[in-house]
């Protein structure tokens, strides 16, 4: 790969992202591209459902919005802390890098425990008391189809993240590895960003 | 391969807009204004916080224009699906 990049170091690169350097950079683009329809063809389903239905419930009386503004905070400054890491490795400066890059999974962990305890006060307690079940409501389902997708990318991300660190850590990944790794994060906050507003607060 | 990376202050900055408009959507949502306009204004927040991340966080503004029409296209595509589908939103 290196005797690769350095035979086009001397080229003017063109108005393209298809150079071997960034091969992983274009391919989490592409699949990101992908992630996104499927979020976008959730997002827009339950909007037609919920259009279409005489009786939805309103969102801010039934979901916890504040805990929800709280997770929405956390994701967003888990970003910041992911592309601090980023700047750090590329200054490489590895303690700075290992604060950041831990911060930033600590702070998708900690998005994920409020995601369960919301579930959970959910299930167990709100739904039940206004007669709201999955069979019963395409709120219920809507909701769960959308956040459960959503909160398994967090999973996934969180889990990608631990092992870019242990990787940097060992050795075996650079800079850009953390770079691709970023995007997808950053992708993930984008999408709840995006729930955020059209399920909880709309 | 280097690249301009942003400094630290300048990211911290983009958290603190991100953060703002944030308090202000949740905000707007108990001020009981009418449905229309309080779509359309989260719509608006929404969107704004989507291409600060991507540009900023992402980086899409640093990349080449190729990359922006890949990461653009989905947003366009849901836009075609919402605008085909509306028969089924809006029955006449």
């Amino acid at each position: 790969m290196s005797e690769v990049a350095a035979a086009h170091a001397g080229v003017e690169p063109a108005e393209t992202p298809l150079t071997p350097e960034s091969w992983g950079k274009l391919g989490m683009w592409l699949f990101l591209a992908g992630d996104a329809m499927s979020f976008g063809c959730l997002i827009v389903g339950y909007g037609i459902l919920r259009h279409a239905s005489s009786k939805w419930p309103v969102p801010s009386q039934v979901l916890g919005i504040n805990l929800t503004a709280f997770m929405t905070f956390l994701l967003i400054v888990s970003s910041v802390w992911m592309v601090l890491a980023l700047t750090a490795i590329q200054e490489n400066d590895k303690s700075r890098f290992n604060k950041f890059l831990g911060l930033t999974i600590l702070g998708g962990a900690m998005f994920l425990g409020c995601q369960a305890y919301e579930w959970t006060h959910l299930l167990n307690h709100k739904l039940p008391e206004l007669g709201i079940s999955f069979s019963n409501s395409l709120f219920a389902s809507t909701f769960f189809v959308l956040t459960g997708f959503h909160g398994m990318h967090v999973t996934g991300g969180v889990i990608y993240n631990s092992c870019v660190l242990a990787a940097v850590n060992r050795g075996r990944y650079q800079a850009k590895h953390v770079e691709i790794a970023g995007l997808y994060w950053h992708f993930v906050d984008l999408v709840w960003i995006l729930i955020f507003t059209f399920v909880y607060l709309l | 391969m280097t690249e301009a990376a942003h400094s630290a202050s300048a990211y911290i900055r983009i958290f603190w807009i991100l953060l703002v408009l944030t308090i202000i959507e949740v905000a707007i949502v108990y001020m009981g204004l009418p449905k229309l306009l309080l779509a359309a204004l989260l719509v608006i927040f929404a969107v704004w916080k989507a291409a600060l991340v991507a540009m900023h966080f992402m980086h899409l503004k640093l990349e080449k224009k190729t990359l922006a029409v890949i990461a653009l296209a989905p947003f366009v595509l849901c836009v075609f699906f919402i605008l085909m589908l509306m028969p089924d939103i809006f029955p006449r």
